[in-house]
């Protein structure tokens, strides 16, 4: 059976029945994906870890013991952002500074899923502490998007986005602090999801910016986005920023958008948004009309001050943060200190990357005396004026739509010596995690052959709208394409050779 | 606008060892970085109040039962150096 199963195309919904049905076994599923690592994984990079031992190992207990081990996602195998700490397994947040840690616990929404039965496939790549957009900030390895190996998977969820698209996972996690989920879901053409802050205990979560950070699926469906996020959310003792969600996270049916609102953001369409990806977003919001849905341009007037305050906000409780990491009770430290002070600051300066260095001076010099006014005290004041931007927006409509990311993927390197640049990947993003809205991006069509992504954002709790009406559209549009796996760099060089 | 020193000053405080041609460096890129930032000092943020979360839960508490902790040898197993059943750190400066 498993033999004409495509890694590619198969969605946890189908494999999910395929199980129920007796069509295919656990260990055969897994297999279908440890085969595709095993045939791709040299290209693409998207895992720090691949725990294929256990996973063979765990999905044949799974068919064993059948009666004991069942569950709506019993056997469907997962990859795991790396940022996400696992009992037993290495942990590296893609940073020197872990490279060799190995936690004692496991995050609360990977607890869920191993309780649920779920095979871990191993733990994707990142950029350092999921600070970047494009995944080249992995102090590990790059990881290639699939639809084009000479270009960036996005990032920080790089790993995990390229993995789902790569058909080397049926779904990941991620975690997205101003577009980590979103930006590399759209980029390799899969669909990603930002839950409402709070929705998703953060317990296990390495920590970059506390107030922002939340976990979410990647998958190949927003029907399996669903399906993943149901098992994910709920309130946790172990985070105190946690809640209960006041209804069931529903499976998606409906293809219809009669009744809905949809508000167009004229400032997000000033953002820089390349021609390619433009025409794929108004496409798209005439098939939202085509559905029954209603769009109207609607004003979020602080937008452009969204990035400014972001990069203050994120970097500061990053500074926080990441001052537990002082090789005292676990990752690297530096050799032959003299002192304390001297071990603390080789071992940080040995261990963080450049991305990692920078965030920390930034958020240590805003937080510093005779700056904190100007800088965060502003930066948590833009917060609100940003909040109330939404607030304001959502009396008059259901949903606020976008592109995901101002561009396709971008090639590899090209972004790396210019921080700035890389910033602005995440600027259509970023506001919905200043606000904890909900967020997701589906893939609406290809832009020069690769992804676009399109971007629908909620009110607080409003998963199951933004669920519907992204499952509703994601019908009609019809995306199915799989990543052709070329390399334009390659064929660019043998070109040149040619003539 | 960012100097040297100010860069010196703030590794110091993040207790962080920059390398002198990484520190130059950084000077340049915080300096392009903070510049784009302050375009938030264009708005008027008059008594608009800050936001330091998005929840709207306070105090949030749990009783206060006792329960088992972390295993002592869990807590010191990924430690680079232990002694006495205790982290083992050089001496202060």
């Amino acid at each position: 059976m498993s033999g004409v199963l495509d890694p590619l195309r198969l969605k946890a919904r189908e494999a999910k029945r395929l199980l129920v049905d007796g069509e295919v076994s656990a260990a055969e599923l897994t297999k279908v994906y440890l085969d595709q690592i095993a045939a791709v994984e040299d290209r693409v990079h998207a895992y720090v870890l691949v725990t294929s031992d256990n996973a063979a190992k765990y999905s044949t207990k799974i068919d064993r013991e059948m009666q004991a081990m069942r569950g709506p996602l019993a056997g469907l195998p997962v990859a795991v952002k790396d940022n996400m700490v696992t009992e037993g397994v290495t942990t590296t947040c893609a940073s020197r500074i872990l490279h060799n840690y190995a936690p004692v616990y496991t995050a609360t929404a990977v607890r869920r899923l191993w309780d649920a039965h779920v095979v871990m496939l191993g733990k994707t790549n990142l950029d350092e502490f999921a600070m970047g957009s494009s995944t080249e900030n992995s102090g590990v390895q790059v990881t290639a998007n699939p639809w084009d190996l000479a270009t960036v998977p996005g990032g920080s969820s790089g790993g995990s986005a390229a993995a789902v698209a790569a058909g080397e996972a049926l779904w990941a996690l991620g975690s997205d602090t101003g577009g980590s989920i979103r930006q590399p879901a759209a980029l390799c053409g899969v669909v990603g999801m930002k839950p409402t802050y709070g929705a998703v205990s953060r317990y296990g979560l390495i920590a970059f910016a506390s107030s922002l950070d939340q976990i979410g699926p990647l998958t190949r469906s927003v029907y399996d986005c669903a399906l993943l996020l149901r098992h994910i959310v709920g309130k946790d003792p172990h985070d105190a920023t946690s809640v209960e969600l006041p209804f069931e996270v529903e499976l998606p049916e409906g293809d219809r958008l009669d009744g809905l609102t949809v508000g167009i953001p004229g400032e997000y369409l000033a953002l820089g948004i390349e021609p390619g990806v433009r025409a794929r977003f108004d496409e798209t919001v005439a098939l939202v009309e085509e559905l029954g849905g209603r769009c109207v341009e609607i004003s979020l007037p602080h937008t452009e001050y969204a990035l400014p305050a972001y990069y203050i906000i994120a970097p500061a409780e990053a500074s926080a943060n990441l001052a537990r990491f002082d090789g005292v009770r676990y990752g690297h430290r530096a050799e032959g200190a003299a002192d304390l002070r001297e071990m603390y600051e080789r071992t940080r300066g040995e261990g963080f990357g450049a991305e990692v260095k920078r965030r920390i001076m930034i958020g240590t010099y805003a937080l510093s005396a005779g700056y904190y006014d100007a800088y965060y005290g502003r930066a948590q004041r833009v917060r609100t004026m940003v909040r109330r931007d939404f607030a304001r927006a959502f009396e008059g409509v259901d949903l606020i739509v976008s592109p995901t990311s101002p561009t396709v993927a971008f090639r590899a390197g090209s972004r790396t010596d210019d921080p700035l640049a890389m910033y602005m990947s995440d600027i259509c993003t970023i506001p919905a995690n200043l606000a904890g809205l909900p967020a997701l991006s589906i893939p609406c069509g290809l832009s020069d052959g690769l992804p676009v992504g399109f971007q629908l954002i909620g009110p607080a709790f409003s998963e199951n709208r933004l669920l519907g009406a992204a499952h509703a559209l994601e019908g009609a549009l019809g995306f199915e394409t799989a990543p052709s796996f070329r390399d334009s760099s390659a064929s660019a060089v043998a070109g040149e050779a040619r003539s | 606008m960012i100097t040297d020193d100010d860069v010196r000053y703030v590794a110091r405080l993040a207790r962080l060892r920059l390398e002198p041609d990484e520190a130059e460096r950084m000077t340049g890129e915080l300096a392009k970085i903070l510049g784009h930032i302050d375009k938030m000092s264009e708005l008027d943020i008059g008594d608009v109040p800050p936001t330091a979360h998005v929840l709207d839960v306070v105090n949030v508490l749990r009783r206060d039962a006792p329960r088992p902790s972390l295993d002592r040898a869990d807590a010191l197993r990924n430690a680079p150096s232990v002694a006495d059943d205790s982290f083992r750190v050089p001496r202060m400066g």
